[in-house]
């Protein structure tokens, strides 16, 4: 039987191959059946770390240094099973969502494509591998973006851009180890590190290369945009996965290198300014998709704020708590936004009136997804941000606790300018309007996983315990 | 200065060069032979340790062709946008960021 971990990353390569090759809306079978394998071997992987610790593999027999190794920990679990969640939901979504052959058959084999990469960066234990897991997934993704066609290609175009000079950066800092260290595996580099320039250099490349694709403030006009314009379930996997995957890694060399902690102050700084800047952008927002575009901004500056306060545990799971809570309310968000732009042929705010009598499926999904991205308890993102403040608190740091308060507020204030106007009477002789139920229970079901995320906490942050130091 | 020095140094300023085009220039094609120049510094940069010993690591050249292969792939979708663009708008740059259109 193949290795569950090399499974979850090769089933949806090779599926997205098959998919390219049956064509059109038929590419929706090998998707049903990528998601299906890729739960599958996740659950399988759970069982093995559960039963005998993190799982090490050497793919094809070769050792590291010369092959690839992957690994396997609490933390990897975590973002496995959110890509899982929600790719298998974005995938139930798509089967509906694409009417026509054409562009049925460029989502199936890009969005296959991507999850594969998604699962290898998630898996590697190797800095190099991991750059070429998030080309593919970066390639990908900007494909996903472009499919929206009109005004997206310049978005698309944009994403590009920005990629590629991210991932430059990233490679940069990733030769620039290679030849201080002699190896990128990622223990082996953690026993290799000391203090010297060479090594600082390189993880301020990888770092500034990282946090570019992960549309960091400064950095981060191209994400509304891309995010807002793309398909609807190409914008729920861009959104709630694709910036977690340049996160991960930038947790990943910050637990692992000593040589970042001097810069975490600079990190937690910018992500202060993403969450202020996302949540009065969000405010302001005018169509619906953009508003939950720019909520992504916000939301990924708290997971920055987690970096000064590192390498404490509660700092660790309040970051990988957040990226995992934002993942699944946001691909809820954008699946429902995506459901009424189809319905009603628009997503301007101001139409929005009476939703919750027209959609009403979709209305309590936004809702429910809204109040875990504002942190209300018990949902999912209230356990992050309560994780986030005890990390603050312990470590005396005031002015996050305050940045934690503010942005709440502020996400408080744009999820009601969604909601108030949903339970607003409608304008009178609007129609009723009509969605697939496919399109609106997927929704509901990821908003209802966001929720539970608060009430079942202590099993994922039971995986994520032994990590830290 | 030691061969490995040399190639590092070379490695290093056409990847600055190269960065700097990237952001300063407006037309999409220099953009992107901006981004293939600091790609190839940095791939410089990456063998040049292989010179410094009587051996070559064959580690970073399989690195080198593996990039070379991810930037071919990346040059040639930005290059379909671009025409894609050129197309819908009549212009080979990108449009201002407009963050808030309706």
């Amino acid at each position: 039987m193949p290795e569950p971990v090399v499974v979850a990353v090769t089933a949806p390569l090779a599926l997205a191959l098959a998919a390219s090759l049956l064509g059109g809306r038929r590419g929706r079978w090998p998707g049903l059946l990528a998601a299906a394998a890729v739960v599958a071997a996740v659950a399988l992987l759970t069982r093995d770390v559960v039963a005998h610790g993190p799982v090490r593999h050497q793919v094809g027999g070769w050792g590291a240094p010369l092959g690839i190794d992957l690994f396997v920990d609490g933390l990897a679990l975590l973002f496995l099973w959110l890509s899982a969640g929600v790719g298998a939901a974005a995938t139930v979504y798509a089967t509906a969502y694409f009417h026509d052959d054409e562009a049925a058959g460029a989502f199936w084999p890009a969005w296959l494509t991507l999850w594969g990469g998604l699962q290898a960066v998630f898996v590697t234990a190797d800095l190099f591998n991991a750059y070429v897991g998030l080309e593919l997934l970066g390639l990908a993704a900007v494909a996903l973006v472009a499919l929206g066609g009109g005004r997206a290609i310049g978005a698309a175009t944009r994403y590009l851009l920005v990629s590629m000079l991210g991932s430059l950066l990233y490679l940069l800092g990733v030769a620039l180890l290679y030849a201080a260290h002699g190896t990128l595996d990622l223990s082996r580099l953690a026993a290799a590190a000391g203090e010297d320039g060479l090594e600082r250099a390189a993880l301020a490349a990888m770092l500034a290369g990282l946090l570019f694709k992960t549309a960091i403030v400064p950095l981060h006009a191209w994400l509304p945009p891309a995010h807002a314009d793309a398909p609807g379930p190409a914008s729920a996997v861009l959104s709630a996965l694709v910036v977690k995957a340049t996160l991960y890694l930038a947790l990943r060399l910050w637990t692992a290198l000593p040589g970042l902690a001097t810069a975490g102050w600079l990190v937690g700084a910018l992500g202060a300014a993403a969450v202020l800047w996302g949540g009065l952008h969000a405010l302001r927002a005018p169509r619906l998709k953009l508003l939950v575009a720019y909520s992504t901004v916000g939301q990924l500056g708290y997971v920055l704020l987690a970096f000064p306060l590192l390498p404490s545990s509660a700092a660790v799971a309040g970051a990988a708590y957040q990226a995992l809570a934002h993942g699944v309310a946001k691909a809820a968000l954008f699946l429902a936004a995506s459901t009424v732009l189809r319905a009603a042929g628009g997503d301007r705010l101001d139409d929005l009136r009476g939703l919750g009598h027209r959609l009403p499926v979709t209305a309590v999904a936004f809702g429910l997804a809204g109040a875990s991205i504002v942190g209300l308890p018990p949902s999912g993102g209230f356990v992050a941000k309560w994780l986030l403040l005890t990390a603050a608190v312990r470590a005396g740091a005031w002015w996050v606790v305050l940045v934690i308060a503010l942005g709440g507020l502020l996400a408080a204030a744009y999820v009601l300018r969604v909601v108030g106007r949903s339970l607003a009477p409608a304008h009178a002789g609007a129609p009723p309007l009509k969605a697939p139920r496919r399109l609106e229970w997927t929704a509901l079901a990821l908003a209802l996983a966001s929720v539970a995320l608060g009430l079942v906490a202590a099993w994922p942050l039971a995986l994520l315990e032994g990590l830290a130091p | 200065m030691t061969l490995a020095t040399w190639y590092a140094l070379v490695g290093a300023l056409l990847a600055a060069l190269g960065l700097h085009g990237a952001v300063v220039r407006r037309h999409l094609l220099r953009k992107v032979l901006a981004l293939n120049l600091a790609a190839s510094g940095v791939f410089l940069l990456l063998v040049a340790p292989g010179a410094r010993g009587p051996t070559t690591d064959p580690v970073p050249q399989a690195m080198v062709i593996t990039g070379i292969v991810v930037a071919v792939s990346a040059s040639a979708l930005a290059i379909w946008l671009a025409r894609r663009l050129h197309a819908e708008t009549g212009r080979a740059a990108l449009p201002d960021a407009e963050d808030d259109r309706a």
